[in-house]
């Protein structure tokens, strides 16, 4: 089957500085692939690449087999990819509700004019919505805190409807930016089953970067890991935590290599 | 106080009060402050008083009906914001409200110095069409379609924008076109408005629109509370009589007006509504909220409670 993302030599220069050299990785339909690396290796600005944020130097971004390069963000929203970010981007002042309703929007098709004279289209289309918020929250288990202003949700909450908010737009690829940081160990576990369950339930293909080793290697099918934005190496959990230049990466070299 | 000059005052205001709606969508609900919308009311006033003078007046107009002035302003306003915005949306924040400004200072000048419309001197004959009923329909209109469309899918996109810009890309939102759209409907909204001032005050003048103006609606929608329909109606009914109430302090009412502006706004720093809305759903939000509050933090206070006890 082909993959659903399709990576090849992505480079991405900021001036002098090469945050992204070279970098070719697929990830396949219906997968879990995670993206590791020390800090400044370059998954997030992949991930900024991914979604149009950011315009690659030079390669190629192929999204089931068609050329996503150059499109805005909102567009390839649009075609089915999504993400959440390393540092929470809710919209602080509505509620849970409110913030899963928004990203709704797409599932909904009625004009200005239909809303302004609040024509039977749109007051349909709006039931809809409504009622496919409710049943993500409901099923996503925020629905106690619906009315909650997002600002004042838990921590760990606010993750979670960073996730809900993104399923809420029905992708097909959806991009995790350090779902677990912050989190304690308990947490890191219930969302590890969290990002099993919804790629199930949703059938999605994800793509996570995290710096929780458990998690990574706990949920993972592939593992990607970058350094100094070029990647060193790519496979299973297994394979990566054997790879030589993954340790010396994460743990430098050894002083005997050193002094040879 | 005669019936006549509350009735004066309170079309003045009902005529304020549609700029400042239409400002309300762009600064209170998508987050673009502008200080350049009295520039669309001039463009309303001017085009809507060209339609309806009679051709025999000096500047002479095309003597039509008051309804083709109010559609034919309003679209002008609308227009000409098109472009304004094709240049200048893209600029961010603080950068965007600076080009406003400039924008609104140039369409002054451009009516300053167009004889054809009377230039610095005016624009008399005017016809006297802006009744108290015709304000007051149109108000509520005004109202309504925004309240519509604020409760729609497109007015949450536009609250995205406000929220958080990149999120609201990254949730498919097209940006750009909802800042876009926003700025159009505030500018007809604002050329309707000066359509309506210009048949009110039966005058117009290029200096009736300076910068001072565009201060005002600003003002009074951030008086008002950004992000509630019902701050800006409340805004521009108090801010709009306020000066006249204060006349009895002769040359100090202006100093009043400042200083009843800053107490306000010291005691309510979001503004009279502060986001809320005076309706029965705004109200059910607002205890909903505040319900949702309190549930969680007992919530999580068994939570931290039961997890010291494992």
């Amino acid at each position: 089957m082909a993959p659903i993302l399709s990576i090849r030599n992505l480079t991405k220069k900021f001036g002098g500085l090469t945050a992204v050299g070279d970098v070719s990785f697929d990830v396949p339909e219906g997968s879990i692939v995670g993206l590791i690396g020390p800090n400044g290796a370059g998954k997030t600005t992949i991930f900024n690449l991914i979604t149009g944020v950011y315009k690659p130097t030079s390669g190629t971004i192929e999204f089931r087999e068609k050329s996503i390069l150059g499109l805005e963000p909102y567009r390839i929203a649009d075609m089915g990819i999504t993400r959440t970010f390393q540092n929470i981007r809710l919209f602080k002042n509505l509620t849970v509700f409110e913030n899963v309703l928004t990203a709704c929007h797409m599932n909904a098709s009625y004009s200005f004019a239909e809303a302004i004279l609040r024509l039977p289209r749109f007051r349909t289309q709006e039931k809809a919505l409504v009622a496919k918020a409710e049943n993500l929250l409901e099923i996503m288990g925020l629905m106690g805190y619906r009315d909650l202003v997002a600002n004042n949700l838990p921590y760990g909450l606010q993750r979670r409807l960073e996730i809900v908010r993104a399923l809420a737009l029905n992708p097909v690829l959806l991009l995790l930016d350090e779902p677990a940081a912050g989190m304690n160990p308990d947490e890191t576990e219930q969302l590890m089953r969290l990002i099993g369950r919804i790629r199930n339930d949703f059938s999605l293909s994800v793509l996570v970067i995290e710096h929780h080793m458990d998690l990574i290697m706990g949920v993972c099918e592939h593992i990607v890991v970058l350094n100094f934005g070029e990647k060193i190496a790519e496979g299973t959990a297994d394979e990566v935590s054997r790879s030589p230049q993954v340790i010396e990466a994460y743990l430098g070299t050894s002083l005997e290599a050193a002094d040879a | 106080m005669s019936w006549t000059y509350i009735q004066g005052i309170l079309m003045l205001a009902g005529i304020n009060m549609i700029a400042v709606l239409g400002l309300s969508l762009l600064t209170g609900f998508t987050g673009l402050f502008s200080f350049g919308h009295a520039g669309f009311m001039a463009i309303g006033a001017y085009v809507g008083a060209w339609i309806s003078a009679s051709p025999a007046s000096t500047p002479a107009g095309l003597g039509l009906p008051f309804i083709l002035a109010i559609v034919g302003g309003g679209a002008a306003a609308g227009i000409v914001s098109y472009f304004i915005g094709r240049i200048s949306l893209n600029l961010k924040g603080d950068y965007f409200c600076i080009a406003t400004l400039g924008f609104g200072e140039a369409i002054r000048l451009i009516f300053n110095n167009v004889n054809r419309f009377g230039g610095a001197r005016g624009w008399p004959g005017v016809p006297g069409r802006s009744t108290f009923l015709v304000i007051l329909i149109a108000d509520v209109i005004a109202i309504l379609f925004l309240a519509n469309l604020v409760k729609s899918r497109h007015g949450r996109n536009m609250i995205a924008v406000r929220e958080e810009e990149l999120a609201a890309q990254i949730a498919g939102i097209n940006v750009f076109r909802y800042k876009m759209i926003s700025l159009i409907i505030s500018a007809v909204y604002a050329g309707v408005a000066g359509v309506f001032f210009a048949h009110y005050m039966t005058f117009i003048q290029p200096k009736m629109f300076s910068l001072t103006k565009s201060t005002e609606l600003t003002i009074i929608v951030i008086f008002g509370g950004l992000g509630s329909i019902s701050g800006s109606v409340l805004g521009a009914l108090v801010l709009t009589a306020l000066p006249e109430l204060l006349r009895a302090f002769e040359i100090w009412r202006l100093v009043f007006y400042g200083a009843a502006v800053i107490l306000i706004m010291v005691s309510r720093p979001k503004g009279l509504m502060g986001g809320m809305e005076l309706t029965p759903s705004g109200i059910r939000k607002v205890l909903a909220e505040r319900n949702a509050l309190r549930e969680a933090k007992t919530k999580l206070l068994a939570d931290a409670q039961s997890g010291e006890e494992d």
